[in-house]
């Protein structure tokens, strides 16, 4: 089982491990972090260029030969964000987008109706999508049917770290789902990702819970072991929960 | 001198050569090349057009690129 590759449209994956870039201290630490989590899948954002400012990430991720997925984080409306995928595919050559349309900038929650719109959108514009999303399991089927290649519920809003808030969502969404679904956002430590694929999930996308870190590279390794045991866990079959006690050693 | 055309890049105001092309501005800008994507009045334009596209008066560009995020 944990030599299943993840299948994501036509990408294969050997690590369950995406991770987001953003809020590293700088390229050298953000660097070891990548490489301590073994992901093969990382995204970037993308934002207005000027001449001074080049973050260097790109090359970073080309010689660590990791696989770029863009997102179209920042953008409010489903026309912003196919704009920004469309762009994104030019500068970057990849159809793999990670769709995001934020509601407003205190929560970072997906907007739901625009989210769906530019996922239809993009699809028929041949992307690769993957749509970040809330824990709702209806709207999971939408974004299936619309075409994507994966759905992303989150597990708490962005950047707050509070885990995996109704674990029953994840489980309903995991059920009737018929492409990967990521746990994407509110992973706040190790536990969180290993009770993501307990639950069924097919990979973890996380940054800030890494990037933030003390010690990211510790984090980063963390994450990755908690992934791998949290997937054989899913695979090996958990007790049922009882009430009362059942002994473990024979009776005399 | 030739005359010259005021275009907004990424919000703000600047005057090119009337004539200048995608490329004669990223060039001017020192932007690159590489990694990055140009959209002329919400369109992507694509990267094999951008010596031959001519930049109008008064359009609006967005020169976009990678950044850590997300």
């Amino acid at each position: 089982m944990l030599d299943e590759q993840l299948v994501i449209g036509e990408y294969k994956l050997a690590s369950r491990l995406i991770i987001g870039t953003g809020g590293a201290a700088n390229l050298a630490v953000l660097e070891r972090a990548l490489v301590a989590s073994g992901t093969e899948l990382t995204t970037v954002a993308m934002r207005r260029a000027d001449a001074e400012g080049r973050s260097g990430v790109l090359e970073l991720l080309r010689r660590l030969d990791i696989r770029l997925l863009p997102n179209t984080a920042g953008c409010r409306s489903a026309a912003e964000a196919v704009l920004t995928a469309r762009l994104a595919r030019e500068a970057l050559e990849t159809d793999l987008i990670k769709l995001e349309v934020h509601a407003d900038e205190r929560t970072l929650l997906p907007d739901p109706l625009e989210t769906l719109d530019a996922a239809e959108q993009l699809v028929a514009d041949g992307f690769t999508v993957l749509a970040y999303t809330n824990d709702d399991p209806v709207l999971a089927l939408r974004l299936e049917e619309a075409g994507c290649a994966a759905v992303m519920p989150l597990g708490a809003p962005i950047g707050t770290g509070l885990g995996i808030r109704n674990p029953h969502n994840i489980e309903l969404i995991v059920s009737r789902a018929g492409v990967p679904i990521v746990l994407d956002a509110g992973i706040g430590t190790a536990s969180d990702a290993a009770l993501a694929m307990e639950l069924g999930c097919d990979a973890v996308l996380l940054s800030t819970a890494v990037t933030r870190a003390q010690d990211p590279e510790r984090m980063a390794s963390a994450m990755r072991s908690a992934v791998l045991a949290g997937r054989l866990a899913r695979g090996a079959g958990r007790i049922s929960q009882r009430f009362w006690a059942q002994a473990s050693s024979p009776p005399r | 001198m030739a005359a010259q055309v005021s275009v907004q890049v990424n919000g703000d105001w600047r005057d090119f050569p009337d004539g200048t092309t995608v490329a004669g501005m990223l060039a001017t800008l020192g932007t690159g090349q590489r990694g990055v994507a140009v959209a002329l009045d919400g369109q992507v334009v694509r990267r094999g057009e951008w010596s031959e596209v001519v930049i109008p008066a008064g359009a609006r560009l967005e020169i976009l690129t990678a950044v850590q995020g997300g």
